[in-house]
């Protein structure tokens, strides 16, 4: 088994709970493991919402939160995947001053090389938005930060399998 | 969002009540066939108070003088009964004087159900007065919280409580009920919940893993068992004496598990742990095959993990599959209900004797009685030890008493040296070691089973915790029987003071009151101790009472828990002085 340390995703199917954030989060929190990002939306099935939650960890470990995850009696499944293993997106926004746009020729190239998008534009600022990996936000933000980023945020990772993850005939088979 | 739904067939076939949301919630308690309760009004709770008052013939309200009393009270009720233990407290300081409570049941896997007045809804988040975020507070400590703000959402919420509390792994609940709730009017409709789609209480046992297992056992030359609590959970004492007894194989108990097998059982070979007997936790560095049936391997069991049983195949029985691999790694583990895995292995186990294996045990044993067991139940020298008042208590008792103990020396001195002839005899804190648990936890054991002669145990400190639980015991007139064992100090603590701090006695000391005094004047009848000649008719005259009767006895103040484990240490470390 790996004893180093890698990034993992855990994704948790739950019943769409208040509180459940806590309990979760606290799992985390005891065990001093800083969660890298966390994302909760609704997932394909209704009424079940997903976390994706990714952590810095050994496998052996991750095992042990998985198994403490799936005791939280709303919590339906909870996996664990390598970043090989799943295909994902982070998305960035950058803020950014609309006179850049038009005296610096540069960031027109940036920002078509980057396949970024703008989102919005006005007289003071415009709005792009990237979609990528990790590095190819940070990459993005290099380049921006020689003109000057006015904001700039991330947002947590989301994730689907390459493999199939089972949770809808799971669900079938505890509705019966 | 509550998950728990009810077809609407089975609303059609059924008739409702209008009625308000406290009074439903006393009724959803006579649902459930709850007969007592432990708790402390207030404000935020009043309602519920009322409809208990109207509802007094069905539902025994105790009023225990402090809200971590009544937790301690569901607890010991839990424990004997082997149902849901019910505490109910007003919002704030009455909720948060629960938590110590809920924390031990919490890790001791004992099924409870509290319920929680809070501020009214409107207010919720306003710092309003006695409003606490006791979901957010029970939340690391609870199996399941929720909080409830409608009226309608009452009875799905503890029916929910209700299942989720006692199946399973048990655990304890906190439904958190606001005021207007519990004022609201609606169409009451009861129906108990026995699925969550979300929830696996019992999870499947893997296929192959029972025969593994029983060859393994088979194929054993030193087996060692060691069981936990879990055996009396899931009400398997018969399956696993019969397991025991059909393999011939030597079984050691962790603190909660004392009691599953009877102490005179010749295969019974004592107490796991840091105080533990001598041969169970050295053989277990010497087993060829280590047996953990329901009992998670807790560090205060382990010693130092990677010098625990590293030459064993082992094999673990449990409901609870987050504990398989967390602290020692399995060979094979059978996850279920232990009751149905034992049954099951049974047909599998060959018989056998293990004779010489048996009799290393028994010459270990031999030598814990020279040096430890001798000294401490048949003392020579002056100063009344522990040992002998529990070997008193055994004789009196015939061994038949439910001992309920605190926290502390007496704790692993009545365990190492009580006789459980019955299951479901030892009740204590394990795996918090809550000073204060034994006095309260005693009188919801007392009225579990008024049948059955209860007996607490404490130390002066732990007993100062929780000292106003002697006017419950008057109120309600439980007839327990309360020892103390009185050495003037903080005896666990000066221990470890004399034996790892230089006997620095850094604020052990304890200058105490007048505790016959004190018992009196809660009406209690009272006798102290001081001397070995006044001991067994002491102990004969608080046996025969029928009433609750406190006897304190003064033990030597400087005596010391052996054997020991020293925190850190391997298992076979485990020290004889
Ligand atoms: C609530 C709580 N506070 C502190 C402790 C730490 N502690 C463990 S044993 C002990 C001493 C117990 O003394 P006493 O009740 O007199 O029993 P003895 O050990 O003398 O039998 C203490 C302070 C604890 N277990 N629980």
């Amino acid at each position: 088994m790996n004893t180093e340390k890698q990034l993992y995703t855990v994704s948790i199917y739950t019943e769409n709970n208040i509180g459940l954030l806590n309990r979760i989060s606290a799992i985390f929190q005891r065990r001093h493991i800083n969660i890298e990002s966390l994302n909760i939306s609704p997932s394909e099935i209704d009424g079940v919402a997903k976390f994706t939650i990714v952590v810095n960890m050994t496998e052996v470990n991750v095992k042990k939160i998985i198994g403490q995850i799936e005791k939280q009696v709303e919590v339906i499944k909870a996996y664990f995947h390598t970043l090989e293993e799943i295909i994902y997106q982070i998305s960035g926004l950058f803020k950014i001053k609309s006179e850049l746009l038009f005296e610096e020729r540069q960031i027109q190239n940036i920002i078509k090389e980057s396949n970024a998008r703008i989102v919005t534009v006005n007289k003071e600022f415009f709005v792009l938005e990237k979609s990528g990996r990790k590095e190819e936000i940070a990459e993005l933000y290099d380049e921006l930060s020689v003109y000057g980023i006015m904001q700039y945020t991330r947002s947590g990772l989301i994730a689907v399998t390459k493999e199939e993850m089972k949770i809808s005939a799971l669900l079938k088979k505890y509705n019966n | 969002m509550e998950t728990q739904t009810i077809s609407n067939k089975e609303i059609s076939s059924k008739t409702t009540q209008r009625i308000s949301g406290s009074e439903a919630i006393v009724r959803c308690l006579i649902e459930e066939d709850v007969k007592i309760i432990y708790g402390y009004p207030g404000g935020a709770i009043m309602p519920v108070y009322d409809e208990l008052f109207k509802y007094q013939d069905k539902i025994h309200h105790v009023l225990t003088r402090h809200e971590q009393g009544a937790t301690h009270a569901a607890q010991g009720f839990a424990r004997i009964s082997g149902k849901v233990g019910v505490a109910i407290a007003t919002s704030g300081p009455g909720a948060t004087n629960l938590i110590t409570g809920i924390a031990d049941a919490q890790i001791d896997s004992t099924p409870m159900v509290c319920i929680t007045g809070q501020v009214a809804s409107h207010l919720l988040g306003s710092d309003a007065f006695q409003e606490t975020d006791i979901v957010g507070i029970s939340t690391p400590v609870t199996k399941w919280n929720c909080q409830v703000t409608k009226a309608a959402d009452i009875p799905g919420a503890l029916a929910k409580a209700f299942y989720i509390a006692k199946s399973g792994r048990p655990g304890p609940v906190l439904v958190d009920i606001t005021k207007d709730a519990q004022f609201e009017e609606f169409d009451f409709l009861y129906e108990k919940c026995t699925k969550i789609r979300s929830y696996t209480p019992i999870p499947k046992t893997v296929a192959g893993t029972l025969e593994a297992a029983a060859k393994m056992i088979n194929a054993a030359k030193k087996p060692l068992i060691v069981w936990g609590q879990g055996v009396v959970l899931s009400a398997a004492e018969e399956q696993f004496k019969a397991l025991v007894e059909k393999a011939g194989i030597p079984a050691a108990w962790t603190i909660l598990g004392a009691s599953a097998l009877p102490t005179s059982h010749p295969l019974n070979v004592g107490m796991l742990g840091m105080h533990g007997n001598y041969a169970p936790n050295k053989l277990t560095n010497e087993c060829d095959v280590l047996i953990a049936i329901g009992m998670r391997f807790d560090d205060r069991v382990t010693g130092k993990l990677d010098e625990y049983a590293t030459q064993a195949k082992v094999i673990h029985f449990e409901i609870d599959p987050a504990e398989v691999d967390k602290n020692v790694k399995t060979d094979v583990a059978v996850l279920g209900d232990a009751k149905v895995t034992l049954k099951a292995i049974l047909p599998l186990i060959d018989e056998n004797s293990h004779k010489e294996w048996h009799q290393e045990f028994k010459d270990l044993y031999k030598i814990e009685y020279e040096k430890v067991i001798k000294d401490d139940i048949h003392p020579t020298k002056e100063g009344l030890t522990m040992g002998e008042v529990i070997k008193e208590i055994n004789i009196q008792s015939k061994g038949e008493a439910a001992i309920v103990t605190d926290v502390g020396q007496h704790q692993m001195i009545a365990c190492r040296y009580a006789e459980f002839n019955k299951t479901k005899s030892n009740i204590t804190s394990g795996g918090l070691g809550t000073m204060g648990f034994g006095l309260p936890a005693a009188i919801g054991a007392k009225m579990a089973a008024p049948e059955r002669e209860v007996v607490s145990i404490s130390g002066d400190g732990g007993y100062q915790m929780t000292i106003q639980e002697l006017g419950t015991i008057f109120q309600q007139k439980a007839a327990v029987k309360i020892v103390v064992l009185n050495n003037d100090f903080l005896g666990m603590v000066r221990q470890w003071q004399q034996l790892f701090f230089d006997k620095r006695y850094a604020s052990t000391e304890m200058i105490n009151p007048n505790f016959v005094a004190i018992a009196e004047g809660y009406y209690i009848k009272a006798k102290k101790v001081t001397k070995r000649e006044e001991l067994a008719d002491a102990v004969a005259e608080m046996m025969a009472s029928k009433e609750a009767y406190f006897l304190e006895v003064c033990v030597e103040k400087e005596g010391n828990v052996f054997p020991m484990v020293p925190s850190g240490a391997s298992v076979s470390e485990i020290r004889l002085e």
